[in-house]
């Protein structure tokens, strides 16, 4: 039984990269996706990872399968997006979600006819779904890298962040901060994407982004809470995810993710934060 | 030093004219509002009263006309809008809602410290909701959020505090206790704008009135502004929003005088 859980990670080099790689985006972009889920933009994480295709593939094009190409296209792709995003809802009568909408689809579609003209079919696997059990060293320096940026620039915006969700109007009344923060958010969801993208794909990205963060809300009653919560199932759904896919012999990607959401399933049912189990059984109210 | 200089304006409108694509909400306001004053704005819907505190804010610029704070900063208005945007489901405990008022002093990254941690516990003993300090704000009935508002402006200690509707849908007695609070501040000589409906209350308890409907009917002490005439005038007020209004004359005529 302990076999089974670390003989493939002491066994394989590649699983032992797989597990750090995961672990790192564990870490950071859960946290993250809190804050998506906590501003109601869930599904603009979602719509994110679509508008990082067309750069990745564009850099893929140019420059072959070379990680450093691919990661700065899909970070530009995506920055342009969310800043285009952002600037539409603000200037005009539209909602962001709506602005949104309409610029990741074109996004999107942009990227998929890029990648289908000139690369095969097996390509675009790769890039929507990932090769998480072929990351290098360069691949987990990078994941490094924008964890450690992401968690200290999170450290840095945490309080004007937290009223940017909770009370834009009076952040705006008491800070000028509010503009600055709201966009240095949107660089941190890409960036986030953009390593979950190496390991994940585009598509698995926001997985492990707002599954975990999405299923915290029935476990904790503050952001802080949330956010353990959230890392800690993203670290349990990785190993589990790795060692699924290890021995039941499929993809590696919609393992973790597919952790993640039995996480959320289970969150939903049991957790002690309004969980639906509880709303089942008939308990009697107290005094005050 | 409040005292010498209570009868200079805290906020002055010359010729202001606010309102929204072009369509005036509310034009042609001139006069002072003075230091210390507690002056409740009056006025059916649409009169203008919510566009006016926006502006005072700065959430609106002027369509014409200014508006001189007198070297009031951002820092020192602290303002409780009518449609607030506060999300409550929001997982937050009443007691970091309410530490928000210090941002003045703590700012984006410093600790509450001690000292905080006490101001906050006692603005909520003001309030009367000491003992919910650690309840998430969702839990909270209208009135008692409302309370939580009113602690944080409390906190932070502006000068000029601006209140838009601020008793919708409370109780009586937690309208006494607020109302208790706004004469605390206004005797601590702060300036204070409040938006209202009640008139009987506004007579009660504010000695200055801004009458509007969308130009101001009458400005000054409550007794002389709140008369049946005047108040008959501005009832009268059409809302209509005319898609096809016509370029406001008074312009015109000021224009015309210049050259």
């Amino acid at each position: 039984m302990i076999d089974a859980l670390f003989q493939p990670f002491i066994e394989f080099a590649f699983m032992r990269r797989a597990l750090v790689g995961c672990l790192i985006i564990s870490m950071t972009a859960p946290p993250i996706g809190v804050f998506l889920v906590l501003r109601r933009m869930s599904l603009m994480g979602d719509a994110m990872g679509h508008a990082i295709l067309p750069g990745a593939a564009i850099g893929y094009l140019l420059a072959g399968l070379s990680l450093f190409a691919m990661s700065l296209g899909g970070f530009a792709a995506g920055l342009a997006v969310a800043l285009a995003a952002g600037l539409v809802a603000r200037s005009t009568v539209l909602r962001e979600d709506a602005s949104l909408a309409g610029f990741y689809l074109v996004s999107l579609a942009l990227g998929v006819m890029l990648i289908s003209v000139r690369g095969s079919n097996v390509d675009l696997l790769h890039m929507l779904f990932g090769t998480v059990l072929a990351l290098d060293d360069a691949a987990l320096i990078l994941i490094a890298a924008i964890a450690t940026v992401s968690l200290t620039a999170l450290a840095v915006i945490y309080r004007p962040l937290v009223l940017e969700c909770f009370d834009p109007q009076f952040l705006r009344s008491v800070s000028p901060l509010s503009s600055t923060t709201h966009l240095l958010f949107l660089v941190l969801v890409v960036l986030n994407l953009v390593a979950g993208f190496q390991a994940l794909g585009t598509l698995m990205a926001v997985g492990i982004m707002l599954l975990p963060a999405v299923a915290a809300r029935f476990w904790a009653e503050d952001v802080a809470g949330m956010i353990g919560v959230a890392v800690g199932a993203a670290f349990v759904a990785s190993f589990t995810g790795l060692l699924l896919s290890y021995h039941a012999d499929v993809p590696t990607g919609p393992a973790v993710i597919l952790c993640c959401g039995a996480f959320y399933f289970l969150s939903m049912l049991v957790g002690v934060k309004g969980g639906v189990i509880w709303g089942l059984m008939p308990r009697k109210h107290l005094e005050a | 030093m409040r005292a010498a200089k209570a009868s200079a304006p805290a906020i002055s409108f010359h010729d202001l004219t606010l309102g929204y694509d072009r369509h005036p909400a509310v034009h042609h306001i001139t006069g002072d509002i003075a230091r210390g004053d507690l002056l409740a704005i009056v006025g059916p819907n649409g009169a203008g009263k919510s566009t006016l505190l926006k502006a005072i804010v700065g959430e609106l610029k002027p369509l014409s006309g200014s508006l001189d704070l007198h070297g009031l900063t951002k820092r020192d208005i602290a303002y409780l809008p009518q449609v607030i945007e506060i999300d409550r489901s929001f997982p937050i405990s009443v007691f970091d809602c309410v530490a928000m008022g210090l941002w003045r002093k703590i700012g984006a990254w410093r600790g509450l410290g001690r000292r905080g941690r006490e101001e906050v516990v006692q603005a909520l003993e003001t309030v009367g909701l000491a003992a919910l300090a650690n309840r998430p704000v969702g839990s909270l009935s209208g009135g008692q959020f409302q309370r939580v508002l009113f602690a944080r402006l409390l906190l932070q200690d502006a000068s000029v505090i601006l209140l838009d509707e601020p008793f919708r849908a409370i109780d009586t007695k937690t309208v006494e206790e607020l109302v208790t609070l706004i004469e605390r501040w206004h005797g601590e000589g702060r300036t204070v704008l409040a938006a209202l409906h009640d008139i009987d209350q506004v007579r009660a308890h504010f000695p200055k009135v801004l009458l509007l409907a969308r130009e101001v009917v009458a400005w000054g002490d409550t007794k002389k502004v709140l008369t049946p005439a005047s108040l008959a005038k501005s009832r009268q007020l059409t809302e209509a929003f005319d898609a096809h209004a016509h370029i406001c004359e008074r312009d015109e005529e000021a224009e015309r005088e210049i050259a």
